[in-house]
């Protein structure tokens, strides 16, 4: 070879270097970080677009979002480690107390500083099940009849997976006239049921729907809807169970990070914006049961049905239901080791 | 590093050969089997499925603000992550393999280490290090830093991850050609600088341009540490393996291989290249080292 050697390295990298070292992002007037669990990437794709319409008819200005998705435990924990978030719309207010208390950028009484404890919009769980239904699901009882796969996220990162296991316990509760131990074996007895813990509610769905792992889904009614939209209602059925559990997916504005950004104004606004009427529009459209029904189109309410619901004062709220079920050595911790 | 070729000519080659055509047809039609089944096939999948709606569908999958910011950002990523362990490889190479000094051994083994640690640890460690409960975090923060689940922390997984590639490749080569050339150069004058540019640089170079490749390869596809980093912000940490995920999880499943195509494409660009290297590199070899 008799190439100028210095030249032959060189050009190589320099060359690399140059063509994608001015590759710089371009940012708009303002940009706002929305931290949110898994299945509400469609519901935000549209209710994004919405606000950033109405913030730039109101005051001219351009606004950004920016959204991250993952399960809400990993998301929160995320943003304990630092994610910047302007706003969190987790799955369970578990996840926006951790985020409070490990590091104080959110006030300790958050919930309460909007309607409806913070939650805009909620949601129960039901049964994704297959076409027909060949292993005939009604109930949470049938669960656990031999040769049933039942698929659910994991606990300790999916707050679905935490919703799905509360409304288990609840039907159990009920069945055993209040008994917890009743309710505990139940439980057990499901999750020996129960082949793979994805962990998020989106994975979830993806083992069940495209993998075809398992007989039936335990899913956030949203995304159960979703699937049949996404993946054809040719290929499944939503079962509705006698009891469920009300799920409150909340939201809260992370005042530490806002503050140092000086975002707050708009941050909120994108939070109130979420109980206006085209808010709850939204919300509905995207299969989410909202607060309040003014406006919203009939059509997308009689898609929810009427059923029998827990809630989580049930379980003496977030704050004695997450250390109790869900913290290490708690009872999920007990009965998922001793039911391997 | 004498190449056999020529000398097989003059025995009979045939003779080593004992099987009877029916194994020798079993074993290659077994072989073949197992690269159609595990490497043609789904890489095939990946191409289909991209353009099961389309070529139209499959170029706006890829036009899309998020599929582009998620190349932009693996590009610009592997254009840092790539010339920064090209200088580490080669000073540790250099280092390893032509002076001798205490705790060498030790300094090889710290130069393997990510590919012995899981990538998922290895994006752990920067959170450990760079997170709001970390020491760092806070003085990060007043000072208006963003490290993690940003493009900072997703440049330092990747650097950490692709580490080895470049001085993996380089230190069996150098140790193999020993330092005669250079004690030659020195000895008619050369100063240091110039017995690199102009004797160890050209001895390794074919060693070194594989070694990039390779570690661009893995610069570009790399996901479990990546994905602890990142913060899975859409449009601004996504890279494309990231985004394949994401895509795929939002039942978008031609974007999903549409991305994942590009991928595949640059897998199969670096095994071309890395064939034509290694053409060049036997040749080469045998003509570089004995001066």
């Amino acid at each position: 070879m008799t190439l100028n050697r210095r030249s032959l390295f060189l050009s190589a990298v320099l060359a690399a270097t140059v063509q994608f070292g001015a590759i710089g992002f371009a940012f708009a007037d303002i940009t706002l970080l929305n931290v949110s669990y898994d299945p509400t990437r469609e519901l935000y794709r549209e209710f994004d677009a919405a606000f950033a319409a109405k913030w730039k008819a109101d005051t001219g200005e351009t606004v950004t979002i920016q959204t991250s998705h993952a399960g809400s435990g990993a998301q929160a924990r995320a943003v304990i480690d630092g994610l910047p978030a302007d706003v969190v719309t987790l799955a369970l207010e578990a996840d926006i107390n951790a985020i409070a208390e490990k590091t104080g950028k959110i006030p300790a009484d958050w919930r309460g500083k909007l309607p409806n404890n913070n939650a805009p919009y909620t949601s129960t769980i039901v049964f994704l099940v297959r076409k027909g239904n060949p292993k005939a699901i009604q109930d949470w009882g049938d669960l656990i009849k031999d040769g049933v796969q039942v698929i659910t996220p994991n606990p300790k990162t999916s707050g679905g997976a935490r919703w799905n296991f509360l409304a288990a316990w609840a039907w159990a509760r009920a069945q055993n006239n209040g008994d917890d131990a009743k309710a505990q074996e139940f439980v057990t007895r499901l999750f020996e049921h129960v082949p793979v813990l994805d962990t998020g509610a989106r994975g979830s769905t993806n083992t069940f729907a495209q993998r075809g792992i398992g007989d039936v889904l335990l899913a956030w009614e949203n995304e159960a809807f979703l699937a049949l939209d996404e993946l054809g209602p040719d290929q499944f059925d939503i079962i509705v169970p006698s009891i469920s559990i009300r799920a409150e997916p909340p939201v809260a504005l992370v005042d530490g990070n806002v503050d140092a950004k000086g975002t707050r104004k708009v941050a909120q606004a994108y939070l109130d914006y979420l109980y206006s009427q085209e808010g709850q529009k939204i919300a509905a459209r995207h299969y989410y049961r909202p607060f309040q029904t003014e406006g919203v189109d009939p059509a997308d309410l009689k898609r929810f049905s009427d059923l029998q619901l827990a809630t989580i004062e049930d379980f003496g709220g977030w704050k004695e239901a997450q250390p109790a079920y869900f913290g290490d050595g708690g009872i999920f911790d007990q009965i998922y080791t001793q039911g391997r | 590093m004498v190449l056999d070729i020529p000398a097989d000519r003059n025995v009979a080659p045939r003779s080593a050969v004992t099987e009877s055509p029916l194994t020798r047809m079993v074993l290659i039609a077994l072989a073949l089997g197992f690269l159609l089944l595990f490497l043609v096939l789904p890489l095939l999948a990946v191409f289909v499925q991209a353009f099961a709606k389309g070529v139209d569908a499959y170029f706006a999958a890829l036009a899309l603000p998020d599929s582009l910011a998620a190349i932009k950002l693996t590009l610009l990523v592997a254009a840092i992550a790539v010339p920064c362990n090209l200088v580490f490889g080669v000073a540790a190479a250099w280092a390893i393999a032509k002076f001798e000094f205490k705790g060498k051994a030790f300094l090889i083994t710290l130069v393997d280490l990510p590919f012995s640690v899981s990538p998922v640890i290895s994006g752990l460690v920067y959170v450990l290090l760079f997170g709001s409960g970390s020491l760092l975090g806070p003085w990060l923060t007043s000072h208006g830093i963003q490290i993690l689940f940003a493009v900072p922390g997703i440049v330092l997984a990747t650097i950490f991850v692709t580490f080895p590639f470049i001085a993996r490749e380089l230190i069996p080569l150098m140790q193999d050609q020993g330092t005669a050339d250079e004690e030659a150069a020195l000895s008619l004058g050369a100063t240091g600088w110039q017995t690199f540019w102009r004797v160890t640089l050209p001895n390794i170079r074919w060693g070194l341009l594989y070694g990039v490749l390779l570690c661009n390869a893995r610069a570009m596809g790399e996901f479990g540490a990546v994905s602890v980093v990142s913060g899975h912000i859409r449009g601004l940490t996504n890279t494309m393996p990231l985004h394949v995920e994401i895509l795929y999880n939002e039942y978008n499943f031609t974007g999903a291989f549409a991305v994942a195509s590009l991928l595949a494409l640059l897998a199969l660009v670096t095994l071309i290249m890395k064939t034509l290297l290694e053409l060049r590199y036997s040749r080469a070899g045998s003509l570089s080292t004995p001066h």
